[in-house]
């Protein structure tokens, strides 16, 4: 625990920051819904009220729905959609990474084949593919980006274990006769922690600009599930007048990026051991 | 080897209270504390230490640098009456590379892959404006040739990875040379090579330094070879200094215990043990040759015998396929041809058709303890999984067990059975590793190169603890190593190997008293010795034997 | 110099191997369509005859590999086949929108590249300055913004209260260059900004991981000066981390084009794809994914083979 606050006390201002900004939407996603004054997709009012006026801190959108209760709503949603998807992409190549390097031979080759192709397909294009072919509803953009993006995790997992994988001690559980469950889990595994975490921070950060990218595309999360992506097509127009309410949900998306950003950069700071200083 | 003005030159380089601290996670330590050195032109000062000494850091401060992570804190460095302490950065520039230079422990390394070896040569005289380029590169070939590079006059024209490291490293002598400086710092320029090809790049060195009048300060952990060298030597340990004076006065008399220490270091040996009585040995290698990926033949026909309770020592240098044998006994690599044999019965090729019994009656401990055993577990993780996987003992049982183990190896259970194996010293970690493999109560342990990553003093300690344990326990041992030294110590039988042939083998007493094989002869002959004439007196013969026309190998096909 | 030629043709021909698989993924995609495609256009009224007549048309009742065939065959003739939307040759459709994007990615790519390098560069060289600081959080802020809010902050500041550049931009062929650029100015700004983060940050990245090199050390030992080190020795090893960062970052820059080419209303290559997406309009959006694949894999083979012919290791073989 004394080591956890030390380490806290040397952080950055930058890394704290974004911890405090992560705690933060993590609460607002988990019990803001619980302290919202409307329903999510409510429609309490005449479109467009400007912020301030009549009760609505930040005004109303296009349909007349509170803007703060569809922000909040919206925290639920987006960051629990990309949050399954990133932990989803993560266990599929995550264990197929680690795999590869275990059984190498035919099994490495085949998969690496097999990702090699799935990436020679820039993700925003193959998605959009698949999405006009099955449409657009939450398990199947979740399934589509996971499988997508579990490439990325295939290959970092992969070329961090193959590092682990050659030193002596993993040939000395071989010898011993591990099994290749002993020797992922309780050999390689403990060894990669550090990359493979800050990976899921940087990998957390692609999914979740990229489903508000669909989804202000019009292919991603649809109405009326508050989404923050959606939020800013739905009122965007208002851009031309000068008011700035549909930079409220990107500045949303944005400010968490840039929070988990900061943290995992000086994670990898730490735990990579660049000396900085001259 | 003595310079052309003797002592009693002019001082070329004086440090006084050289202080220089190091960094590890945002604190600054002192790793040198307050060393004297002066240095006198034409003089060899050999930097004698094991690591941690601070003789590459002391080495390279003379030429006012600190390696990032370093930092000169403290005391005085004069060069030609010229404070570089206080020198500006323009002033250093001009002065390294063209007054002093730097001979770098890998040449490999230090090699820039884009260019030719000539071009980095001539870049240092033209960029000082010392020379122009035609002339200079008259003179690398010139140089190439006292260096006894093969083909001089192209050789400069490859690039550094299409020559070899011995002859890199010969390259690289001549590139200091280049603007024919006052001082030359050698760091340790042929601890990476084998022990053939050494005496070829020591007597180089040896040759063009005295021809130059050139100082030098010689960094290395190997007292034989600095003895070649040195008039003058320091010894370090820690950052200080534990011993100084002229070379053969210090080898001849010691003053100081650790000195006596390094010196004695070659000279532990044990007597050959009685033959093995039994029918069977215990381990056959029989006429296996092995490859790997089917085209490059590592093993060509090799068989060996080990008998029980024996030691028997693999010794050849790099591309032997010493240790490619090694992993053939273990079931890494299954062999072409030929099989293993265990107690009689012969064993499945590869490891993964082999039952756990078979896998528990040879274990292998490795040369690098710091890969050599998994960061994340405990000692007691370490010891205790053999333990609990071959044994079955669990609870109080294995503990018990565990605690027994770190007793012979001589490490306090309470102290080691919780700790980590980053909190552990190299010589520590070893043994940890030699507990480990012990755990399994095998009856054939093969070491691969287990002191050859280890500071001296400390890998004597390990020998002795391995014939200690072979004593009481009556473990066999393979022991293989690329170090006369070692096996001189504590084999039995030696078989020696080259490019993946068995060249001759048998008796200890056998190999080493002559006849020998050529290559034999040239491994043994090739280790230093104390003695400061050693290497003189082994070019004259050799040169003598080539002479009256026998054949005599003097290198190992490079 | 053959081991060279034989590598980069083994790169090429994995290359192409590649574009072949890519091409059958996006044709075999609408195989796997659930249901029967015909009925979903025409709509649950349309009879029975009426669908097979479709059918018949768009060849779907053509068993797959013939299809697919034909699908290549077309393509290597420049015919996409038609838009169910308009019912128009796609090829027409595309042809214009993918001199746009081309444009538009050409005039980012030229802004962001130089400076990107210029940038990574110096601060690797002055690491750990306040400049290095200072430019390492501000880059780590741009690659958060997702691509839609750093365009709308431009169309606020610089169209909407500034009035210096259009929201929208309208480009047609009858316009000239300077007013193609013109136009094109606030989504290309949009682009580097986002791009030039991204690159100058890995550029930082090998150009330190270089300057770690053991060879650098020696040349600072040899006493070259500063610059020589950097030209002399760091830049020719620098080349092939240096074109893979480009490259990778150009792939990146394929791929923003989409979003910021429908933020501005751009006649773009993105811009149709997802109207098509939207619409379903299968032989648009299989053409143009095509499209976007294939460059995507030309870059990328590009970055391989540049980096094969810059490796001295290969160049000049034992």
């Amino acid at each position: 625990m004394a080591q956890i606050w030390k380490l806290l006390k040397s952080a950055p201002p930058t890394a704290v920051f974004g911890m405090v900004v992560i705690v933060l939407y993590i609460f607002i996603a988990v019990f803001g819904p619980m302290l919202t004054p409307y329903g999510e997709s409510e429609i309490v009012g005449s479109q467009f009220i400007p912020r301030g006026e009549q009760g609505f801190i930040l005004g109303t959108d296009n349909l007349g729905r509170d803007m703060l209760t569809r922000l909040i709503y919206g925290a639920r949603n987006t960051i629990g959609i990309a949050f399954v998807t990133t932990c989803l992409a993560f266990l599929i190549g995550g264990v197929l990474g680690l795999l590869a390097t275990t059984l190498g031979g035919w099994a490495d080759q085949l998969l690496g084949r097999l990702v090699d192709v799935l990436m020679a397909i820039p993700i925003l294009i193959f998605a959009l593919l698949i999405l006009t072919i099955t449409g657009t509803s939450v398990p199947v953009l979740i399934l589509v980006i996971a499988v997508l993006d579990s490439t990325r995790v295939f290959r970092l997992a992969r070329s961090v274990s193959m590092n682990i994988v050659v030193l002596d001690f993993v040939e000395a559980a071989r010898l011993r006769g591990e099994g290749t469950w002993w020797i992922i889990t309780r050999e390689i595994l403990p060894n990669s922690m550090p990359p493979l975490v800050a990976e899921f921070g940087l990998r957390f950060c692609f999914v979740f600009l990229f489903i508000s990218a669909l989804s202000f595309l019009g292919l991603g999360i649809q109405p009326p599930t508050a989404d923050w992506g959606s939020m800013v097509r739905d009122n965007a127009t208002l851009i031309t007048y000068g008011d700035i309410t549909p930079l409220l949900p990107a500045a949303a998306i944005a400010l968490l990026t840039v929070g988990v950003n900061f943290v995992v950069d000086w994670f990898l700071h730490k735990t990579s051991g660049i000396r900085d200083d001259k | 080897m003595t310079s052309k003005n003797g002592a009693s030159g002019e001082v070329l380089l004086e440090m006084r209270g050289l202080r220089i601290e190091g960094q590890s996670e945002d604190q600054w330590n002192e790793i040198v504390h307050g060393v004297d050195v002066t240095l006198r032109r034409g003089e060899v000062l050999g930097l004698i230490g094991e690591s941690g000494a601070g003789k590459s850091t002391i080495g390279i401060a003379s030429m006012g640098f600190a390696r990032p992570g370093c930092r000169i804190s403290g005391g005085s460095i004069v060069f030609e009456g010229m404070d570089l302490r206080a020198a500006s950065d323009e002033q250093l520039r001009k002065l390294r590379g063209s007054r002093i230079a730097y001979v770098a422990q890998s040449a490999a390394a230090a090699f820039n892959p884009a260019h030719k070896l000539i071009d980095q040569y001539t870049e240092t005289p033209v960029q000082h404006g010392v020379k122009h380029k035609g002339e200079a590169e008259k003179e690398a070939m010139e140089l190439y040739r006292r260096l006894r590079l093969p083909d001089p006059e192209n050789i400069g024209f490859r690039y550094p990875h299409q020559v070899s490291g011995g002859q890199l490293q010969r390259a690289m002598t001549a590139m200091a040379m280049a603007c024919r400086p006052d001082l030359i710092v050698f760091d340790e320029p042929t601890t990476a090579l084998d022990v053939t090809t050494q005496i070829e790049v020591l007597a180089a060195i040896k040759d063009v330094v005295h021809e130059f009048n050139t100082a030098a300060i010689y960094i290395t952990h190997d007292l034989a070879v600095v003895a070649q060298m040195a008039d003058r030597i320091m010894v370090l340990r820690y950052g200080d200094l534990v011993e100084e004076g002229n070379a053969r006065d210090m080898l001849a008399n010691p003053k100081e215990d650790y000195t006596r220490q390094l010196l004695a270091v070659r000279s532990y040996k044990k007597e050959e043990a009685p033959p093995d009585e039994s029918p069977v040995p215990l381990l056959e290698v029989r006429n296996v040759t092995a490859s790997y990926g089917g085209k490059v033949t590592v093993l060509e026909d090799v068989s060996v015998k080990v008998g029980r309770g024996r030691t028997v020592a693999v010794v050849g240098e790099s591309g032997s396929g010493k240790s490619t044998l090694a992993r053939v006994i273990t079931g890494l690599l299954p062999p072409s041809e030929g099989s293993i044999l265990f107690d009689g019965e012969e064993l499945p090729a590869s490891y993964k058709r082999r039952s756990r019994d078979q896998l528990r009656h040879a274990q292998m401990i490795y040369q690098m303890p710091d890969t050599a055993l998994n960061p994340r577990q405990k000692i007691r993780d370490i010891i205790g999984r053999p333990v609990s996987f071959y044994l079955g003992l669990k609870g109080a049982a294995r503990e018990k067990r565990i605690r027994e183990l770190l007793a012979m190896i001589e490490m306090d259970p309470d102290e080691f059975i919780d700790r980590l194996p980053g909190e552990l010293s190299g010589g520590q970690k070893q043994r940890i590793c030699i507990a480990r493999a012990l755990a399994a109560e095998p009856e054939l342990i093969i070491c691969d190169e287990v002191t050859s990553a280890l500071d001296q003093l400390v890998a004597e300690e390990i020998l002795k603890l391995l014939q200690r344990l072979q004593d009481e326990l009556g473990v066999t041992y393979l022991f293989i190593t690329h170090d006369l030294a070692t096996v001189r110590a504590i084999s039995d039988e030696v078989v020696v190997m080259l490019q993946g042939k068995v060249v001759e083998q048998g008796g200890k007493a056998d190999i080493f008293t002559p006849p020998h094989d050529p290559y034999t002869d040239l491994l043994l002959s090739s280790v230093p010795e104390m003695d400061p004439d050693w290497l003189d007196a082994l070019l004259a013969d050799r040169a003598a034997r080539k002479a009256r026309g026998e054949k005599v190998m003097d290198s190992a096909g490079q | 110099m053959a081991n060279i030629l034989k590598m980069v043709a083994q790169r090429l021909t994995l290359g192409l191997l590649t574009l072949f698989v890519v091409s059958l993924i996006i044709f075999l995609g609408v195989e796997l369509l659930p249901g029967d495609f015909a009925q979903e256009i025409l709509g649950q009224s349309a009879t029975p005859e009426t669908v097979a007549a479709f059918r018949r048309e768009l060849g779907l009742d053509l068993p797959a590999h013939t299809r697919y065939l034909d699908w290549l065959g077309g393509i290597f003739q420049g015919d996409f086949g038609k838009s169910f939307a308009s019912g128009r040759d796609v090829s027409d459709l595309i042809g214009g929108r993918l001199l746009n994007t081309l444009f538009l990615a050409a005039v980012a790519a030229a802004i962001s590249v130089p400076v990107a390098m210029a940038l990574g560069i110096l601060a690797a060289l002055y690491r750990n300055t306040i400049f290095d600081r200072t430019i390492n959080v501000f880059t780590l802020t741009s690659i958060s913004f997702p691509d839609f809010f750093v365009a709308y902050i431009l169309i606020l500041f610089l169209s909407v209260s500034w009035n210096i550049f259009p929201s929208i931009s309208n480009v047609s062929s009858d316009l000239g260059f300077w007013q193609h650029v013109y136009r094109v100015i606030l989504p290309a700004l949009t682009l580097t900004l986002v791009i030039i983060a991204h690159m100058m940050r890995m550029t930082r990245a090998a150009i330190i991981n270089l300057l770690a090199s053991p060879y650098i050390e020696m040349a600072m030992l040899k006493g070259i000066s500063r610059s020589r080190i950097v030209t002399h020795h760091a830049l020719p090893n620098a080349l092939a981390p240096i074109i893979n960062v480009i490259v990778i970052n150009l792939a990146f820059l394929v791929v923003g084009v989409v979003v910021v080419e429908v933020v501005f209303v751009y006649p773009g290559l993105g811009q149709l794809l997802v109207d098509s997406v939207s619409k379903r309009d299968i032989p648009v959006v299989q053409a143009s994914c095509l499209i976007f694949a294939a460059t995507y894999i030309l870059l990328n083979l590009t970055a391989d083979v540049l980096s094969i012919l810059t490796n001295p290791r290969l160049l000049h073989p034992k």
